[in-house]
């Protein structure tokens, strides 16, 4: 690319109408002749800044579709665009590294995306002080609870400067009250760094909580079956009523495509 | 930026949980440590040397065959008084580290290869698990007649017998690295050789670590046979010869010191260098449960 790299929204950029854009993707694994789809034609567009929440039962293809668009597979079919380069990765897992300190692993992704030396430190400790952890630079990953063990791999995302964020049931793994709260900073964060949000969830609720778009996936293959635009204004609550009426629709929706499974 | 200032009570509640749910460690007291881990294998010393001294009282062999815990101290006493001990000692020990120094530099690479490349894999990593469970002194007679009475024999068979075990235990280190590792390392950016210089190799450590353990212990054990065998006036006078040497003579403390020294160093080497390393290296991946 001729443009030199700055860390400006992408917003800006006014040539690129899309964080990420699916174009037809389809999926299958396994040999010829003993193929099995698991996505089928998902075509979809991320707007720059935008937080959409992709939804669906299991074998929907959910974390395979996020595969997909962080480049660690190819699609069968169709084609992935992701303008703003690779797109940072978080899984339910922290996947922080144990023989770093939660400073060294946000350095880390710093250092393998080109920050000099001299820069990392106070790049990784501003990070760390966005997600809330302002202390924890010297900490080993085991010393830290579920809560801050994602909040220092959502700043070693955010290390990697990129403009789409892909989360993959990040916070499946943690306590109510935690979850309830990550939920709340990640709202901020997204806020403040403008960065697109692609989260694929199981939870109805976290879905309309977060997202501003939630997207509903099919299961077997996975298809796109509905989609809804949230507009109940942030901040919100999980126990907030419109969350609440929302949930129920998709739920009920989201039964019927697992139900259409126990009638063959 | 604005907003933090602006929503102290999520702030402040976050410092709670983070407060509550960080897991907390206890240091014990000096004394406990001292109780929990040094008294019992004090005691089961202890314990032996008495059975042995009751043993010789006794004469369940005789006195000849059987000496006695001080005759053999005072075996080890005279060498001591002779200035001759630790020039044993470090012949053994020098050929054992120089041994294992060029085991390491050797089965690394081997052990890399086999790990990462998949037809190296299927071409010697059976030979390499088969050559680890073979003794190295069955080199011994093959390595005499290929090099002689010298050095050479002996690194020969410390080579064989260390080598493998390193190199195998660098390619279960690696084969045990968890992929959600690797996924992530890629995620960042951490793509072929910053791959495994940054996620590869770290995450394999403790398994290579415990190779280089076992490694150890085979150059030495390795080393043991070879200094029994090959013996001859060119070649220094390690331990083992000191063993054989004592068995020429029928000078049974002679043996026995012999004996325990050989025991003695291997264990005090991996207390003193391995211990201290790969407690370290796990302690700090937060891999010793409950340990101090």
């Amino acid at each position: 690319m001729a443009t030199p790299v700055t860390e400006q929204p992408v917003q800006q950029d006014a040539g690129v109408p899309y964080a990420a854009r699916l174009d037809h993707v389809s999926k299958s694994f396994g040999r010829p002749g003993a193929q099995q789809q698991v996505l089928d034609g998902i075509t979809l567009d991320v707007a720059p800044g935008e937080f959409v929440c992709l939804l669906g039962a299991s074998g929907c293809g959910k974390s395979t579709l996020l595969n997909l668009v962080a480049g660690l597979d190819r699609p069968s079919a169709g084609g992935i665009e992701t303008p703003g380069g690779r797109p940072a990765l978080m899984f339910q897992e922290h996947a922080l590294f144990p023989w770093l300190t939660a400073g060294r692993n946000v350095e880390l992704a710093l250092r393998l995306r080109g920050v000099p030396r001299t820069e990392r430190r106070e790049h990784a400790e501003r990070l760390l002080e966005l997600v809330r952890l302002k202390g924890a630079y010297g900490k080993r990953v085991h010393e830290l609870s579920g809560g801050m063990r994602q909040r220092v791999a959502m700043a070693r995302a955010l290390a990697q400067d990129s403009q789409l964020l892909l989360m993959d049931e990040p916070f499946a793994a943690l306590d109510a009250i935690t979850r309830d709260v990550l939920h709340e900073e990640l709202t901020r964060i997204w806020a403040e760094t403008n960065v697109s949000v692609l989260f694929v969830t199981h939870n109805v609720r976290e879905a309309v909580r977060l997202g501003q778009r939630v997207i509903l996936l099919s299961s077997r293959p996975g298809r796109i079956a509905r989609e809804w635009t949230v507009d109940i204004p942030q901040p919100r609550r999980i126990e907030d009523s419109a969350v609440a009426d929302l949930s129920v629709e998709i739920t009920e929706q989201l039964r019927g495509e697992i139900r259409r499974h126990g009638q063959h | 930026m604005a907003s933090t200032e602006a929503k102290p009570d999520l702030a402040g509640l976050e410092a709670g949980l983070d407060a509550l749910e960080a897991p907390t460690t206890a240091k014990a007291p000096v004394g406990q440590i001292l109780r929990e881990k040094a008294l019992p294998p004090i005691a089961a010393i202890a314990l032996v040397l008495v059975l042995w001294q009751l043993a010789y009282h006794f004469q369940l062999k005789p006195h000849y065959q059987l000496p006695s815990p001080a005759d053999v101290w005072g075996s080890v006493h005279t060498m001591w008084l002779q200035g001759t001990l630790l020039g044993y000692i470090w012949t053994s020990v020098s050929r054992g580290a120089l041994g294992f120094l060029a085991s390491v530099v050797i089965g690394t690479p081997l052990g890399l290869l086999v790990a990462r490349v998949a037809p190296v894999r299927a071409a010697i990593g059976p030979i390499l698990s088969g050559l680890q469970s073979m003794p190295s002194v069955a080199w011994v007679p093959a390595a005499i007649i290929w090099f002689g009475l010298n050095d050479s024999t002996i690194y020969a068979v410390v080579l064989l017998g260390a080598v493998p075990s390193i190199a195998n235990g660098l390619v279960s280190g690696i084969d045990q690295v968890p992929p959600l590792f690797l996924r992530a390392g890629r995620t960042i950016g951490a793509t072929g050789l910053h791959g495994v210089r940054h996620v590869l190799l770290p995450a394999a450590l403790p398994g290579y670590l415990a190779g280089l353990k076992q490694g150890w212990a085979f150059s030495w054990r390795s080393l043991m046979a070879a200094e029994i065998i090959a013996t001859s006036p060119d070649l220094g006078t390690g331990l083992g010869q000191l063993l054989e040497n004592a068995r020429t003579n029928a000078d049974m403390p002679g043996v026995l010191a012999a004996i325990l020294l050989i025991l003695t160093v291997g264990i005090g080497i991996e207390l003193l260098v391995f211990r201290p390393v790969e407690r370290r290296v796990l302690r700090s991946r937060g891999l010793l449960a409950g340990a101090r």
